[in-house]
């Protein structure tokens, strides 16, 4: 009997030797006779567990972990295609703690299948969704996304309905679904997870997006960084539209969606909804004043609805179960899920798809398990590098968008970056002008040359020059590009700063 | 930048149907619907600190400093890209908004060198104005921080400089060659505080920047600064005047120090120009303070004598009694006179005045004999005036254009640009041109149809079109039968639906693809408003008058004349043009297209004029030529036209002018026909008078003098001396009274004085009492000549044929930096650009011959030959060579023929068949040319002007 083993091909277990492992694995089936079938699936999102084998047993898929090539021979030993125990054994996978944990709705297939199988996707419950869909009127589609209570998992958790319904209502003789998938903010990974651990998915919730305002083709405007991605999207698009899944007639519908795919150039800004657009038509990556508002004058001057990729592959399991279904989870006005990434100075490492609610402390200890270091957390950023850097004494807040801002974070794409005690936040807050000063399009005045001031001030305060005068200074400098800059860039880099200088003011004075 | 004194509204003006109120600082505010919160405030009278903002470009909202508060939002938007909404109240002045306005121009001065004194812009700066405006006291960063205060300065551009260390990154100018040029030369590089303007790969000059101006235009600070600025400072006047280069007849406002031009600028409210500009009305006008400019009357009985300076009483009184001797001598029709299309409306009136009453006869002629005088015929027969039938404007409403024979991006830039912004927004063109001109593939714009035809087959390509449009039902037969003779429609259509007109027929003729003619007639018929926009491609052909009858019947077919967006518009070589042709230069007629055999028109003219006026025509250009050669014409006044150099068989026309006895030339220059002459009269460049042009649209301009003519006499003033001392007295004390004459006796003038034409600014004709304002759409109840006229337009191919001897046909035409004969443009930095005539060639022709890129070839017709450098290049089709007329050394016109158009003998310039030889040397004619220009210029006075191109 053929026995299945899962290695997967997600760049973070790749990064880490999966391609090597695999390759042990087929050497050592040959070897000892065994008939074994290698399934590349995705990542099951437990970092610090990867390359994680997996082996379908009758009792389940049982997780092995991490497995370096070396250990192959050890686990044919201990009988690992019977689930047979050894040191790197984890029991079956889905008992896992940290994933047992989890409410995996848009990750549900994410490690579990070989991302580019057409059967496996339809196996495990994909299509449903949008077959629903091509039965609905384009308004009740945008009924069951607003009921749902999804908002846009880019950062800025506009409610995805209300978008969709924007973009339904314009007239025009053209409308387009731009996928954002330029994941740019540090320490964030779902989207590119989901590219490559199950992209029918994305491509299911875009065409379900253009069955609902009305558009016939999507674009994907991936980083350039995520090759891996790149080459599941291309394969995933051709095998898609060759099954009938996209093109001229979806699914048989007589409605047609197509998706196009394009690649930046390795600029953080072009994740700016309107420098994406920009960049989608060939442009220099710069930020257009809003409005008009992309909804109504987006891709090519035509309605567009701009999502990010958790938001677009939310869509298919809110058309399978229902709006409500989703609105159940959460609390407040953050429905559903979000899937959370736990990276930087953390011993757990990964991604967490957990309801809305749950605690920074919760994510940070009962997942993260505290440091990778050991030592005492000090601050997390959450929301990539815009975010504000959270003391301990702010760990217990929900993450809720609304409490959350009000607080002075921002969830953003969910990304949450942990730091030691070890960490110089005055280093972090010149890092975050910095990062700024770099990656900024150059457009407006106050992120364009503020970041670079900013820069020089926090020298100047961390050297002890005329410290009181500069902080002032800084402080007005944020203010300025805080309230006058174009779009988040500027306008978000004096969170960073001013909440190390708030919580941490030694790091500023030493 | 515009003068700090021309307000800024800092958006485009959003004409709409609907308006919006609301309150700005408390003050009522109504505005169209789409108008920006900034527009609107400055309407007010609230002018909000800006600087990315301008209202000749699309609201960008990078600088920041327009921010407002607008009661129940969050936050402060920038007014520029915020549109006004009913009831919106907006607060422009807060403690808040100084607060943050202050603090964005702190961040700009922290990277700007703190030289204001000592700079170009010092006094018209936005960015000192708004350091002003914002109350900037400190910088608190200080200057030691990064900066770009190290950048070198580019000085590769003859006119302007580009110094990045004044530069605030607002992108104006990249803004100013994408929206308003359509040049897209200009770009930012790099990101982040590194981002910085930047023109190609290298510097200004290496790059696709066509010198348009637009991006000086638009810089707030001296970033890019007009080199004349830097050198003399800011002016202290301006006034607003008319350019002298093409038809398009941009406004400008010449800005002084004293009577010295320190700078051209487009003028914002030019109805032509809209506040753009090309380069050579922009930057070259270097010449009229030129050292080689003729300052001095003088005279001389042989042109083998030296000449001796007079004054200005000798000269003129010399001049008089040459005339009256020839004319006692050979007769009265033994002189004539030519007008110039490059003065004004009234000093042509006066010249073609002075020849029909003080020589008396009809002996007078211009220019548009060898450029648009079949547009004058063709119009008038099927439309019933010789004129264009649109604005310029009327381009924005145009859904297909059909440009045949014009190379616009050249020729007429700041329209083309025009042109370009409609095509980039959607509109469909259709090229019929041999060569591969711009217009054909240009950034964001592509031609959906060029039809490569061979030259000299616009009618057989033009009546394919039409054959496609009647036999495939697309004729706008309810257009047609309600606003043409149907009678001439019916006879019309059986010839062209005749099989031998069908594309089929005739592709081996014309050389384009049957079911290219098909595409494109097809796309035109279809579009909603079409327009057809032509040049000297059609008329100077032995069929031009033909072809210009086939786009009117074309136009006519496809319901597009009498309405915004359609119509027949000639594109007019030179500045005056159209308006040298309505003052009667020509030989058949008098002011206003009126013809000499008309005893009625006669008769109020010799009323007025108090002589009675010949009733037969007089003698064309080439009649003159002819008669000087067989001996009955002796005398001739050319004013402000170079016909040695224009004119196509050059040694006929040097033998011509050899044979005269009295050649009297008005010319700013010692041009190429100066050299023939026996008296040579100053004369004044558009600087140096008062009068009017008028363009391609038939709007007439104010040209204003903005400095004392150099040699002391305007041109109009030397004329009437010139018809004093014959004995015929004319009296003028300004031009606007020869203006008010013209009004008197031309019923399409009656309207125009000179106080009006302040008022509205331009004025088009026909202006009268059925139009008090003018006319910027003709045609549009009936066609002047009541029903149109369709004209059966049979392809009759040119005499001039390639044979085994001459196997290549040459077509001339001209380049944007050079200026028709170049008497101007060679005289400026343009040299830059185009420092002599080339000939293009394809490179299988190349090839054939041997010949490579840069080469020196000789070019050889049946009438002679030059020598010119080779460029190779596939924009020609093969089979065809292009070269442009320039440089008199150059000696095109040597190559070009006698042929010439049936009805009004226009030049027959684009069809010579020629043959090309590799490694050549100069021609005989060439070096004959060399040394009659330096015998020339031996005879000339010591210490007095400096000859041609020397």
């Amino acid at each position: 009997m053929t026995t299945t083993v899962y290695v997967p091909r997600d760049s973070a277990a790749l990064s880490v030797g999966a391609e090597a492992v695999a390759e042990a694995i087929v050497a050592g089936a040959r070897a000892g006779g065994h008939d074994v079938q290698v399934v590349r699936n995705g990542s099951r999102g437990m970092l610090w567990l990867e390359p994680l084998v997996e082996v379908a047993t009758a009792n389940g898929r049982i997780a092995y972990g991490p497995v370096a090539p070396g250990d192959v021979e050890g686990l044919f030993a201990a009988g690992f295609l019977r689930g047979g125990d050894h040191a790197l054994c984890h029991g079956p996978t889905d008992k896992i703690p940290y994933f047992a944990q989890q409410t995996r709705l848009t990750f549900a297939r994410v490690g579990v299948t070989d991302p580019l199988s057409l059967e496996h996707y339809r196996a495990h419950g994909g299509l449903v969704g949008l077959q629903r869909a091509i039965t609905m009127a384009p308004a009740a589609i945008v009924d069951e996304v607003v009921q749902s209570g999804l908002r846009g998992r880019g950062g800025a958790g506009f409610p995805a309905g209300i978008k969709w319904r924007t973009v339904l209502g314009a007239s025009a003789d053209q409308k387009y679904i731009a996928c954002n998938a330029d994941e740019g903010d540090s320490g964030t990974f779902s989207d590119r997870m989901v590219m490559e651990g199950d992209p029918y998915l994305l491509l299911e919730g875009m065409a379900i997006a253009g069955l609902a305002v009305g558009a016939t083709e999507g674009w994907i405007y991936l980083r350039s960084e995520y090759p891996d991605a790149r080459v599941a999207l291309v394969t995933a698009i051709q095998r898609a539209r060759a099954a009938g899944w996209l093109g001229d007639d979806v699914l048989g519908s007589g409605r047609q969606f197509d998706v196009q795919l394009r690649i930046g150039a390795g600029s953080y800004i072009c994740g700016e909804e309107t420098a994406m657009l920009e960049s989608l038509e060939g442009k220099r990556g710069m930020v257009r004043p809003k409005p008009p508002l992309p909804a109504l004058a987006g891709l090519w001057g035509k309605p567009t609805v701009v999502n990010n990729v958790m938001t677009l592959a939310a869509a298919p399991w809110i058309l399978q179960h229902g709006g409500a279904a989703y609105a159940a989870h959460g609390v407040g006005r953050s429905k559903g899920t979000l899937p959370f990434q736990l990276a930087g100075n953390v011993k757990h490492g990964g991604l967490v798809e957990v309801p809305f609610g749950i605690t920074l402390r919760e994510l940070l200890h009962d997942f993260g398990g505290g440091t990778a270091s050991g030592r005492k957390i000090r601050a997390v950023q959450v929301g990539g590098p815009l975010g504000a850097y959270l003391p301990a004494s702010r760990f217990d807040l929900p993450l809720d968008y609304e409490p959350f801002a009000a607080a002075g974070g921002m969830i953003g794409h969910g990304g949450i970056v942990v730091f030691d005690d070890t960490v110089d936040m005055a280093k972090m807050a010149r890092y975050a002008m910095e990062f700024c000063a770099i990656e900024s399009c150059g457009k407006c005045t106050p992120c364009r040359i503020g970041s670079t001031r900013g820069k020089e001030v926090i020298d100047r305060i961390v050297a002890g020059e005329r410290r009181e005068a500069n902080v002032a200074l800084l402080q007005d400098l944020c203010t300025t590009m805080k309230d006058t800059s174009l779009c988040a860039m500027g306008g978000l880099t004096p969170l960073p700063v001013l909440s190390a200088l708030e919580h941490f003011p030694e790091d500023f004075a030493r | 930048m515009y003068s700090n004194k021309v307000q800024d509204f800092g958006t485009p003006a959003r004409p709409a149907a609907k308006s919006v109120a609301l309150q700005i600082d408390g003050q009522p505010v109504t505005v169209p619907a789409g108008t920006s919160v900034l527009r609107a405030a400055a309407l007010a009278g609230v002018n909000i600190p800006k600087l990315c903002a301008t209202d000749s470009l699309e609201a960008f909202g990078s600088c920041r400093l327009c921010l407002v508060e607008v009661e129940g939002r969050r936050g402060f938007p920038a007014s520029c890209t915020t549109h006004c909404e009913p009831g919106m109240k907006v607060r422009t002045q807060s403690r808040k908004l100084a607060d943050l306005r202050r603090g964005v121009m702190e961040l700009y001065i922290s990277d700007h060198p703190l030289d204001c004194l000592t700079c170009p812009a010092n006094g018209n700066c936005e960015l000192q104005d708004m350091a002003g405006v914002t109350g900037l006291r400190e910088v608190r960063y200080g200057y030691a921080g990064e900066n770009h205060l190290a950048a070198p300065k580019d000085e590769s551009n003859p006119y302007f400089t580009f110094d990045p260390t004044k530069c605030i990154v607002c992108s104006r100018c990249v803004r100013a060659c994408d929206e308003i040029q359509g040049t897209f030369a200009l770009t930012v590089q790099g990101r982040g505080f590194g981002s910085t303007i930047a023109a190609g790969p290298t510097n200004f000059l290496d790059s696709e920047c066509v010198s348009c101006g637009a991006c000086v235009q638009a810089c707030p600070t001296s970033t890019l600064m007009e080199k004349s600025i830097v050198d003399q400072g800011q002016p202290d006047h301006a006034v607003d005047t008319t350019c002298a280069y093409c038809g398009v007849g941009c406004a400008f406002r010449a800005e002084m120090k004293g009577s010295e031009v320190v700078r051209m600028v487009p003028h914002k409210d030019g109805k032509a120009n809209h506040g753009h500009s090309c380069i050579k009305g922009r930057f070259a006008w270097g010449y009229a303070t030129h050292p080689d400019r003729v300052n001095t009357p003088m005279i001389r009985s042989k042109i083998t004598d030296p000449w001796r300076e007079v004054s200005w009483d000798e000269a003129i009184a010399y001049a008089a009694s040459e005339i009256k001797r020839i004319q006692a001598r050979y007769g009265k029709d033994s002189v004539g006179g030519i007008t110039s299309s490059r003065c004004t409306n009234e000093e042509t009136y006066l010249v073609q005045k002075l020849v029909r009453a003080g020589f008396g006869n009809n002996n007078v002629d211009t220019c548009a004999r060898v450029c648009h005088s079949p547009t004058g015929y063709g119009l008038k027969t099927t439309l019933g005036e010789s004129a264009g039938t649109q604005d310029f404007d009327s381009v924005e409403h145009t859904d297909c254009m059909i440009v045949i024979g014009a190379n616009p991006t050249d020729g007429h830039p700041v329209f083309a640009s025009r042109m370009k912004q409609r095509l980039r927004a959607g509109a469909t063109l259709i090229v019929i041109d041999p060569r591969r001109i711009d217009l054909v593939r240009t950034p964001h714009v592509a031609a959906d149809f060029h039809l490569p035809l061979k030259p000299g087959t616009n009618v057989a390509v033009l009546n394919a079109m039409a054959h496609v449009i009647v036999t495939e039902g697309l004729a706008r037969e309810g257009y047609v039968r309600e606003r043409c003779e149907v009678d001439q429609y019916e006879k019309w259509k059986t010839f062209i639906a005749s099989p031998k007109n069908s594309p089929e027929a005739l592709e081996a003729e014309c050389g384009v693809p049957a079911a290219s003619l098909r595409g494109a007639a097809r796309l035109f018929a279809k579009a909603g408003n079409g327009a057809i926009y032509y040049g000297l491609g059609v008329t100077e052909h032995s069929q031009g008058s033909t072809t210009v009858m086939a786009i009117a019947n074309l136009a006519m077919v496809t319901g597009n004349i009498g309405r915004p967006g359609v119509g027949v518009n000639p594109l007019r070589g030179q500045n005056n043009v159209q308006g040298s042709c309505d003052m009667g230069s020509f030989p058949h007629e008098l002011p206003g297209y009126r013809h000499v055999g008309d005893a009625g028109v006669r008769e109020l003219f010799a009323t007025t004029w108090g002589v009675p006026i010949q009733d037969e025509p007089g003698l064309r250009i080439p009649n003159m030529f002819d008669a000087a050669i067989d001996g009955s014409f002796k005398g001739l006044y050319v004013q402000g036209e170079d016909i040695a150099q224009s004119d196509p068989d050059t040694k006929h026309v040097q033998k011509a002018l050899e044979s005269l006895e009295c050649l009297i030339v008005q010319d700013i220059f010692l041009c190429e026909t100066a050299k023939y002459a026996h008296v040579l009269l100053p004369g004044s460049s558009f600087l140096e008078k008062d009068g009017t042009f008028t363009n391609a649209e038939r709007r007439i301009s104010r040209v204003r003098k903005v400095m004392p003519p150099l040699a002391g006499m305007a041109d109009w003033e030397v004329t009437v001396a010139l018809s004093r001392a014959l004995g015929y007295p004319m009296h003028y004390d300004h031009p606007s009274q020869v203006m008010d004459e013209i009004a008197l006796l031309t019923p399409t003038f009656t309207g125009v004085s000179y106080d009006k034409i302040d008022r509205l600014g331009s004025i088009q004709w026909p202006c009268n009492d059925a139009a008090p304002d003018g006319t910027p759409v003709m045609h549009e109840q009936e066609f002047v000549r009541g029903k149109g006229r369709f004209v059966v337009t049979e392809y009759v191919a040119t005499p001039e044929r390639t044979t085994r001897k001459f196997p290549l046909i040459l077509t001339t035409g001209r380049i944007l930096s050079q200026y028709n004969v170049g008497a101007q443009t060679r005289r400026t930095e343009n040299k830059v650009w185009h420092d002599a005539d080339v000939l293009e060639i394809h490179p299988h022709d190349a090839e054939q011959r041997g010949i490579t890129h840069g080469e020196m070839v000789s070019l050889q017709s049946r009438k002679g030959e030059t020598t010119l450098r080779a460029v190779v290049t596939e924009r020609m089709q093969p089979g065809v060579v292009y070269t442009t007329f320039h440089h008199p050394e150059s000696g095109v016109n040597v190559v070009t023929t006698e042929n010439s158009d049936w009805a009004t003998n226009c030049p027959e310039y684009k069809v010579t068949a020629v043959q090309v030889v590799a490694h050549a040397k100069k021609s005989e004619w060439q070096r004959g040319f060399d040394s009659f220009a330096s015998q020339q210029e031996g005879l000339l006075p010591k210490t007095a002007v400096r000859g041609d191109v020397r």
